[in-house]
């Protein structure tokens, strides 16, 4: 059985930050058939150059719109770790941007995941897509969405003409993750089931 | 009046937010004029209109203030048009002549007002249910008004649909009263394929020009209109008016036109009576809670049955002729009412007089600036189910 995820990515403008969070709530509410709902930071606390999306996927229709917990935070910056690692469950998962994410010790034995995604996009071509590489790398470890679904997500979300190099950019993230894990989605021993 | 062009309808599964969904739902219902002022939050339904005007045949002015974008929406649907305005906040207030000229000239429009936090400039960025009674009172004089509440994408994009219906079948502004928090997230909104859209049609006179008098009424107390341009002669005025549009400052004809602006609504209110209801048939507590808190409260719903409480919850749909009657129902058989609404108590005062005495009305106020926590909601169920 599946269960609710309540996530924040977050990290500067200009990161790609909201588009990724499009395209798993997205994926997971078009093609995955799960109920989500997404929010953005408006305001002040949005102003400057942070940048959050929250996202609640669930096998239930969401009642209460805003995160009342954090099972996933996916850092693409410093001060975004910092704002919300204290946010993060006890068993709760960080994903971080490894250049630019430097842990500290306020959260000893968080299960936290690093990856360049920066670096991985260059290397691709454009530095742009570092938020595709995090989401591949997002569905590698935890399953939030089928990977089916947030390749058909990609497709209708990104610029028209940029989708190939975005899918490419996602595949780099996925296949960084199952390196890390060795293939099998990290949460899946704690009752999260990979869709079918 | 045609249906919209089956390709300006965005049929489909969408992720998209309130604001979005909304005026996609003004362009399925066949809006193809919008006049607006831009402001938080609600700017994002007009900002999507006009990159989406030209596509489907529409037109989108940006005004100079709220005063001429409510009054040239007004022109507009005189002129032939399916239109409609957006604000919030001071908006709203800046507005409110112009609901009345509307009201008082019968003219179909459709104002939608996504709620942020007052008074005055207030929080334009965060969530309050705050101008619920400047929606049903706030323009001067006597008159009556439909309004709707949304409390989700999908449904900000259905009822828009409905409002421009209830705007054209009675010949009256109505409101979609939104919230913030239901504007700015993001949902699944399916649209469906243009043909299974019910539009209500304008109702355009088939009398000849010679026997037309433009605010003669129909059968059911709302007058028909006139195509522009074909040879009817008609006259608008906010002044009080007769038969054929002229002002006349006798007594009489006020009664006779007052009397009938109320009464065509309220002959109605139960065609126009919409609400939604959960565990009602054994609660002896019933939440009543619109938009946005309405989702909360049936968060709360759910945690105080897994204590025991007998809980239920209705949702007013349609806000604005109030379901007084379903409330007067109720009210018969159960303990207490408790109403969830970001504002220091407006709903709570209609669900007070329809329940007259016969069960307990609590409210659970919030200033707006977010939504109720839930535990706020329950510690009061627990409350008010320890007094039975």
């Amino acid at each position: 059985m599946k269960k609710t995820w309540e996530i924040r990515i977050a990290g500067f403008g200009g990161q790609g930050v909201i588009l990724a969070g499009m395209v798993i709530g997205r994926a997971a509410t078009i093609y995955d058939v799960q109920y989500v709902t997404l929010t953005q930071s408006f305001g002040p606390e949005a102003r400057g150059s942070a940048a959050s999306v929250q996202l609640i996927v669930s096998p239930e229709p969401v009642l209460y719109p805003y995160l009342t917990r954090l099972d996933l935070l996916v850092a693409m910056s410093q001060e975004a770790y910092t704002r919300f690692v204290r946010d993060l469950e006890p068993n709760g998962m960080l994903l971080f941007e490894e250049d630019l994410v430097r842990l500290d010790d306020s959260r000893p034995g968080l299960k936290a995941y690093g990856i360049p995604a920066t670096r991985l996009a260059e290397a691709l071509g454009r530095k742009l897509v570092l938020n595709m590489v995090m989401v591949g790398f997002m569905v590698g470890l935890t399953n939030v969405v089928s990977s089916q679904a947030a390749r058909q997500s990609i497709g209708v979300s990104v610029p028209a003409g940029t989708e190939v190099l975005n899918t490419a950019a996602f595949d780099k993230g996925l296949e960084y993750a199952l390196a890390v894990t060795g293939g099998a989605p990290i949460l899946a021993a704690e009752g999260v089931v990979p869709p079918a | 009046m045609s249906p919209p062009r089956p390709s300006a309808v965005l049929s489909g599964a969408h992720f998209m937010d309130g604001n979005h969904a909304a005026c996609e739902g003004a362009i399925a219902a066949g809006a193809n004029f919008a006049a607006g002022y831009p402001i938080t939050p609600s700017t994002e339904i007009v900002e999507r209109f006009a990159a989406r005007a030209p596509l489907v045949g529409a037109t989108f002015l940006q005004m100079e203030d709220e005063l001429a974008s409510s009054i040239a929406i007004l022109g507009a649907a005189w002129g032939g048009a399916k239109a409609f305005t957006v604000t919030s906040g001071p908006g709203f207030s800046l507005m409110m002549e112009h609901i009345g000229f509307a009201a008082m000239t019968e003219t179909p429009s459709v104002f939608v007002n996504v709620q942020r936090g007052g008074p005055s400039t207030g929080l334009p960025t965060l969530p309050a249910q705050a101008d619920m009674m400047q929606a049903r009172w706030g323009s001067h004089g006597d008159y009556e008004i439909i309004a709707l509440c949304p409390n989700s994408p999908q449904e900000c994009f259905n009822l828009m649909i409905d409002a421009f219906n209830f705007s054209e079948q009675y010949r009256n502004p109505v409101l979609l009263m939104m919230d913030e928090s239901v504007g700015h997230m993001t949902e699944k909104v399916v649209i469906p394929p243009a043909d299974q859209i019910n539009i209500f049609p304008r109702r355009h006179t088939s009398k000849a020009p010679s026997e037309y008098l433009p605010f003669k009424p129909a059968s059911d107390d709302v007058p028909e209109m006139a195509r522009v341009g074909e040879g009817y002669r008609f006259h608008v005025t906010g002044l009080t008016h007769d038969e054929h549009g002229y002002p006349s400052m006798e007594w009489q004809t006020q009664q006779a036109l007052v009397g009938r602006l109320v009464g065509k609504i309220r002959a109605h209110a139960d065609d126009l009576t919409r609400t939604e209801e959960k565990q009602l048939e054994d609660a002896e507590i019933v939440l009543v809670a619109y938009g946005i808190s309405s989702r909360v409260a049936l968060w709360a719903l759910q945690e105080a049955r897994e204590e025991g409480l007998r809980v239920g919850l209705l949702r007013p749909i349609v806000v604005w002729p109030f379901p007084e009657k379903r409330i007067r129902e109720l009210a018969q058989r159960v303990n207490a009412f408790v109403v969830v609404e970001l504002n220091y108590g407006q709903m709570v005062r209609e669900v007070e007089r329809a329940a007259a005495g016969r069960a307990r009305t609590i409210l659970v106020p919030h200033a707006g600036g977010a939504v109720h926590p839930p535990e706020s909601i329950v510690k009061v169920l627990r409350e008010v189910g320890s007094w039975a």
